[in-house]
C-alpha cells in the first residue's frame, strides 16, 4: 500500500534538499479575526502539517485560539500555500504573521512564526523534527503519519512545548520517546492481547 | 458486545471511502458506537475510543463529546490512558470552556508524580494550554520543578515557566530566584530553555532586563556558554552539519540583543564575541547563515562599533549574492530595517539589490522594491530611475501603484533636471497609468504647472500619448489638464526639446471629445475633458463656435457634475462673457506644496515598513563645534573665523530646483578654476561663479575626486577664512568618494566678501581610507582675482 510519489514516498529526513512545488504568488495580508497576542512578538503560533491535496495531517496551536478560527486560519493558510511556485522562497508574509513552510515529499511542514522570530532557524526547526520522526519511524513516510499520527504528536510535543524547542539533542529527545513507550508497553498485561484476539 | 474497532482499523476503513457522503456516514456509525461506549463508563476501551475520535476530529468532525473523556483518562493511573488524555486535552480542550479547569487537580497531582514521564506530560500540557487560572493554581509547582536536579523536568519546568508567565505576567517575581543557577548546567536542554525563560523576563519587564544585566552579569555568562559551543570540538549529540548547537547559539545571541540594546556597557561586554562569530561560522548551509543572521541582527540593535556594523551589513551583502532565495529575502528584509541608519553601508550593495527586481519570488521582488526606493539618492538617480522604470513595466500588477508612487516622489526630490522629471513622468504615465494613485494626479499637475520652459514639451507628449490610447484615466485626466491649459502651444508648434508635431485645433478639441463621449471614461476624467474643452476657448481662434456647441450639448447630461459645469460655462459664454478670458486665464506657478514626509507606500501585514525615501542624514560622527576649535587652535590665529559645515545630508545640493536658483542670478564668466589641494590621491578642485545681484558674493563650487585604488568614506570637508569674509557651506553630494576617479563629491561654499579683500581659505580634511582615518590641513592662496575683486 506504499505508494511511490503518494503518501508513502519516504520523506528523505537524513537529506537536507528541499523540495520544490507548484506555482502561485504568495498573496500579501489577509484580513480576520485577531486573537490577543500575549508575547513581545516572537513564539512560534502553530504547526501545521498537511498533504498537496490539502488533507490536514497535524495541527499544533501553541496561541488559544477559537475552534472556528483556528479551521479558517487552516483553510485559508493552505490553499496559500498549496498555491506557491517552485522557485519561490519558503517564507511568505500571511495575515500579521510570517510563516515558514517545507515541503518533504507529499508532506507540507509549517510553521507561523512572530515578527522577531528567525526564519532560517524555523527551517531547522523543521527539519529537526523531520528527522525525529525519521529516526523513529525509521524512513517514514506520509503513510506512517496518517496511521500514527498519535505518535507524532508525542513526538512533537517532546521536542517542542509552547512553541519553543526544549531540547536540542536528538538523542535526547528519541530517548524520552523510547522510555514513554517502553512505559506504555508496561501497561499491556499479556491478559488484554489475548482479550483482544478473542481468545480470553 | 464486541471490542471496538482498533484505531489503524478505523482509519484504514474511513480511507477507503470514495466520497464524502461515503466517509462522514462511516464517521457517523463510529462516532454513536463511541458515543454508547463512552455511556457504559467502559475502562478498558476508552483510550482507544478517544484515539479514534482524535483523528476524526482532524478530519473536522466534532469531538465535543470526547471532552470529560479525556479528563477520565488523564485521571486513570495507566500511562498509556494519561498519554492520549492529555493528547486529548490540548487537541479538545479549550480554555474559554470551564470543563478544562477540572484538569488542575489532575495536572497537580501527576506534576508530582513518581514516574518523570508523566511528571512530563503533565508539564507539557500546562505548558501548552494551560489557562490563566490553571497558572495562577499550578506556578508554585512548577517553580519547584525549576529547582529539581533532574535536567529532563527542569528543561521542561523551564519552558513551562515561560508559558505560565505569558498568561499571568505578575507571577514573574516569583521565578526570579530559581533562575540563580540556570546557566551553570551542562545539559544543552536545559541551557537552552533556560535562555528563552531568561529572554521573556528581559523583554516583559525593565526591571529584570536591569537586574539580570547588574547583579546577575547575564552578558559575561553568556558570552562564556557561547564562547565554548564556537570553540569546543565536535560533539556528535548537538551537531548540525559542523556547527556546534545552532539552536542554542541563535537564541543565545537573541538575549543578548536584548540585554545589549540601549546599554553601552553591555554591548561593549558583547563586541569581541559577535565579530567572533560573524567571521567563523561556516555559511556553506542554511544553519550557518541562520547562526549570522541572528549576528547581525543583534549587531544592528546594539550600541555596536562602526566597524562591527560594517562587517554586520556585509554579511547581508553576501547574503544577497547567495544562491539560496531563502537567504535573499532575509538579507533584503534586514536591509530595509538598516537603511536608514546605515545609508551609505547599504548604498554599496546597491547594484545587487537592484538585481533582485528581477528575481522571480513575488515576496522579494517587493523587498528589492522597497530598498531600491530607500537607496535612490542624487548621484544615482537615473541609473536607479531606469531600473526602477523597467521594473514597473514587467513587474506584477499587485505592484505597479506602489511602484508608480514610489517613482513619483523620488523623481521629485531627485530629478537630476526640469525635462528627465517630465519624462520620467510621462514614462510611468504610459506605462502603468491606470495603477497610478488618484492622489497623484494633482501632483503630477502642480509639477506640470510649475516647470514653465517645459509645457511645450509636456503638452505635445501628453498629446501623442492618448492619441492612441485613452483608457488610462490618470494618464488622460492629466492630459487632458494641460491640454486645455496650454493647447495653444500645441498647435502653434512651439516645442524647442523635441520636433513639433503638426496638430490642428480641429485635431485636439477631437481627441477631447471623444474622451468625453467614451464608454471607459470615468466621471472625473470626463469632468477634466470638458473644462479643457472649456479653456480652449480663450486660447484657440479657429474653433470657438465648436466648443460652444460642445459645451451646450453637455448642459444636458444624464452626469450631474458635467451638467453643472456645461451650465455654467454656458453662462460664460453667454451673459458673461467678459469675464471668460479672465475666468479661463493660465493657471499661475502653484506655490510649492511640501510633502510632509513620504507617505507609507507599503504596509505589510500590520508591520508598517519605514518610510520608503526618508533618509536620516548618516551620523557624522564629529561634533562640529570642538572640529571648529580644532581648526582655530591649529591656524594658532585671532583673525580667522572658523565655519561650522552643515551636517551632511543625502540630499545633494545639485537637485533640480535649487540649481535652478543658484544658476538663476549667476554671472557664468570664465573665471578659471583651481586646484586647492592634491595629495594622496585626493584631489579637490575649486570652480567659482559671482552673483550678478549681490557682487560681494562668490559661489564656490568643490569637487573632491579620488585616484586611489580604494575609496574614501565618511568625508567631511572643513573651511576657514578671515574674519573679514562670511563663509556658508551647503550639504555636500554624498559623503563617500569612490575609488579610480569614478565620481565626485560637490560642495557649495557661498562667500560673502563686503570689504572685496584677497580670498585667504584654510581648509580641514577628513575621511577614512584603506581602514584609517586620514586628516590634514592645507591653506588655499591661489584663488583667481576675478574671484574676489
Amino acid at each position: 500500500m506504499r505508494g511511490e510519489a503518494g503518501p508513502g514516498a519516504a520523506l528523505p529526513g537524513g537529506r537536507r534538499r528541499a523540495e520544490s512545488d507548484p506555482t502561485g504568488p504568495g498573496t500579501g495580508p489577509g484580513l480576520g479575526p485577531r486573537t490577543p497576542v500575549p508575547g513581545p512578538g516572537a513564539m512560534m503560533r502553530f504547526m501545521l502539517l498537511f498533504s498537496r491535496q490539502g488533507k490536514l495531517r497535524l495541527q499544533k496551536w501553541y496561541l488559544a485560539t477559537a475552534d472556528k478560527d483556528k479551521k479558517k486560519m487552516v483553510r485559508e493558510l493552505m490553499q496559500v500555500v498549496l498555491a506557491r511556485k517552485p522557485k519561490m522562497c519558503s517564507f511568505l508574509e500571511w495575515r500579521d504573521l510570517k510563516v515558514v513552510y517545507k515541503r518533504y515529499a507529499s508532506l507540507y511542514f509549517c510553521c507561523a512564526i512572530e515578527g522577531q522570530d528567525n526564519e532560517l532557524i524555523t527551517l531547522e526547526l523543521i527539519h529537526r523534527y523531520v528527522e525525529l520522526l525519521d529516526k523513529y519511524f525509521g524512513s517514514v513516510c506520509e503513510l506512517d503519519i496518517i496511521f500514527n499520527f498519535e505518535k507524532a504528536y508525542f513526538i512533537l510535543d517532546e521536542f517542542v512545548m509552547g512553541g519553543e524547542i526544549q531540547d536540542t539533542s536528538k538523542k535526547s529527545v528519541l530517548k524520552a520517546i523510547e522510555q514513554a513507550d517502553l512505559l506504555q508497553e508496561e501497561d499491556e498485561s499479556p491478559r488484554s492481547v489475548l482479550e483482544e484476539m478473542g481468545l480470553a | 458486545m464486541p471490542a471496538p474497532i482498533r484505531l489503524r482499523e478505523l482509519i484504514r476503513t474511513i480511507r477507503t471511502a470514495r466520497t464524502q457522503a461515503e466517509e462522514r456516514e462511516m464517521i457517523q456509525k463510529e462516532c454513536a458506537a463511541i458515543r454508547s461506549s463512552f455511556r457504559e463508563e467502559d475502562n478498558t476501551y476508552r483510550c482507544r475510543n478517544v484515539a479514534k475520535l482524535l483523528y476524526m476530529h482532524m478530519l473536522g468532525y466534532p469531538a465535543h463529546f470526547g471532552q470529560l473523556e479525556c479528563l477520565k483518562l488523564i485521571a486513570s493511573q495507566k500511562f498509556t490512558d494519561k498519554r492520549i488524555g492529555y493528547l486529548g486535552a490540548m487537541l479538545l480542550l479549550d480554555e474559554r470552556q470551564d470543563v478544562h479547569l477540572l484538569m488542575t487537580n489532575c495536572i497537580k497531582n501527576d506534576l508530582n508524580h513518581s514516574t518523570q514521564y508523566v511528571q512530563g506530560l503533565a508539564l507539557c500540557t500546562l505548558g501548552c494550554m494551560g489557562s490563566s487560572e490553571m497558572c495562577r493554581d499550578l506556578a508554585g509547582e512548577v517553580e519547584k520543578l525549576l529547582k529539581t536536579s533532574n535536567s529532563y523536568l527542569r528543561k521542561k519546568a523551564a519552558l513551562c515557566a515561560v508559558h505560565v508567565i505569558r498568561k499571568v505576567p505578575e507571577l514573574m517575581e516569583m521565578f526570579l530566584p530559581a533562575t540563580k543557577n540556570l546557566l551553570n548546567e551542562k545539559n544543552h536542554g536545559v541551557l537552552h530553555t533556560s535562555v528563552v525563560l531568561l529572554t521573556e523576563m528581559c523583554e516583559r519587564s525593565p526591571d529584570m532586563l536591569a537586574h539580570f544585566r547588574k547583579n546577575e552579569k547575564l552578558v559575561p555568562q553568556l558570552v562564556r556558554i557561547l564562547k565554548n559551543l564556537i570553540m569546543s570540538g565536535y560533539s556528535p549529540e548537538h551537531d548540525v552539519s559542523g556547527i556546534s548547537d545552532p539552536f542554542l547559539q541563535v537564541r543565545i545571541l537573541r538575549l543578548l540583543r536584548i540585554l545589549g540594546r540601549n546599554d553601552d556597557d553591555s554591548s561593549e561586554a558583547m563586541n569581541d564575541i559577535l565579530a567572533q562569530v560573524a567571521t567563523n561560522t561556516e555559511t556553506s548551509k542554511n544553519v550557518g547563515n541562520a547562526i549570522l543572521y541572528e549576528t547581525v541582527l543583534t549587531i544592528m540593535d546594539i550600541k555596536s562599533e562602526s566597524g562591527l556594523r560594517v562587517l554586520a551589513i556585509n554579511i547581508l551583502g553576501r547574503f544577497l549574492l547567495n544562491n539560496d532565495k531563502n537567504i535573499r529575502y532575509v538579507a533584503l528584509t534586514s536591509l530595509l530595517k538598516t537603511v536608514q541608519t546605515d545609508h551609505n553601508a547599504v548604498q554599496r550593495h546597491r547594484s545587487t539589490i537592484v538585481d533582485c527586481l528581477k528575481d522571480l519570488d513575488v515576496s522579494i521582488k517587493r523587498r528589492a522594491m522597497e530598498l531600491s526606493f530607500a537607496l535612490v539618492n542624487g548621484n544615482n538617480v537615473r541609473g536607479m530611475m531606469k531600473e526602477l522604470l523597467y521594473f514597473l513595466d514587467s513587474c506584477e500588477p499587485e505592484f505597479k501603484a506602489d511602484c508608480a508612487s514610489g517613482i513619483f516622489l523620488a523623481a521629485e526630490k531627485y530629478a537630476p533636471s526640469k525635462r528627465w522629471h517630465i519624462d520620467t513622468i510621462m514614462r510611468v504615465l504610459t506605462t502603468a497609468g491606470s495603477y497610478v494613485r488618484d492622489d497623484a494626479v494633482p501632483n503630477l499637475i502642480q509639477l506640470i504647472t510649475n516647470s514653465v520652459e517645459m509645457h511645450a514639451y509636456t503638452v505635445q507628449r501628453l498629446y501623442k500619448a492618448i492619441l492612441g490610447d485613452y483608457s488610462q484615466q490618470p494618464l488622460v485626466q492629466v492630459a487632458s489638464w494641460c491640454i486645455g491649459e496650454y493647447g495653444d502651444l500645441l498647435v502653434s508648434g512651439q516645442c524647442e526639446e523635441e520636433e513639433p508635431i503638426q496638430v490642428t485645433e480641429d485635431e485636439v478639441l477631437d481627441i477631447l471629445e471623444s474622451v468625453l463621449i467614451s464608454n471607459m471614461s470615468a466621471s472625473v476624467t470626463r469632468g477634466y475633458a470638458l473644462t479643457a474643452i472649456m479653456k480652449l476657448s480663450t486660447r484657440f481662434t479657429c474653433t470657438v463656435n465648436r466648443i460652444k456647441k460642445v459645451v451646450s450639448i453637455y448642459g444636458s447630461s444624464i452626469d450631474v457634475e458635467l451638467q453643472q459645469r456645461a451650465v455654467e460655462y454656458n453662462a460664460l459664454f453667454k451673459k458673461y462673457d467678459h469675464m471668460r478670458p479672465a475666468l479661463l486665464e493660465r493657471m499661475p506657478v502653484m506655490e510649492k506644496v511640501t510633502t510632509n514626509g513620504p507617505t507609507e507606500i507599503v504596509q505589510t501585514n500590520g508591520e508598517t515598513e519605514p518610510a520608503v525615501l526618508e533618509t536620516k542624514p548618516p551620523p557624522s560622527g564629529l561634533q562640529p563645534a570642538s572640529q571648529a576649535n580644532d581648526l582655530l587652535d591649529l591656524l594658532g590665529g585671532s583673525d580667522i573665523t572658523p565655519v561650522i559645515p552643515t551636517a551632511p545630508t543625502s540630499k545633494p545640493a545639485s537637485a533640480g530646483g535649487e540649481l535652478l536658483d543658484l544658476l538663476g542670478d549667476l554671472n557664468l564668466t570664465g573665471i578659471p578654476s583651481i586646484t586647492a589641494y592634491n595629495k594622496n590621491g585626493l584631489k579637490i578642485d575649486f570652480t567659482f561663479e559671482r552673483s550678478n545681484t549681490n557682487p560681494s558674493v562668490t559661489v564656490i563650487t568643490i569637487q573632491a575626486s579620488n585616484s586611489t585604488e580604494l575609496d574614501m568614506t565618511d568625508f567631511v570637508f572643513q573651511a576657514a577664512v578671515p574674519k573679514t569674509f562670511q563663509l556658508q557651506l551647503l550639504s555636500p553630494s554624498s559623503s563617500v568618494i569612490p575609488a579610480f576617479n569614478s565620481g565626485t563629491i560637490t560642495q557649495v561654499i557661498k562667500v560673502l566678501n563686503p570689504q572685496k579683500q584677497q580670498l585667504r581659505m584654510r581648509i580641514k580634511l577628513t575621511y577614512n581610507h584603506k581602514g584609517s582615518a586620514m586628516q590634514d590641513l592645507a591653506e588655499v592662496n591661489n584663488f583667481p582675482p576675478q574671484s574676489w575683486q
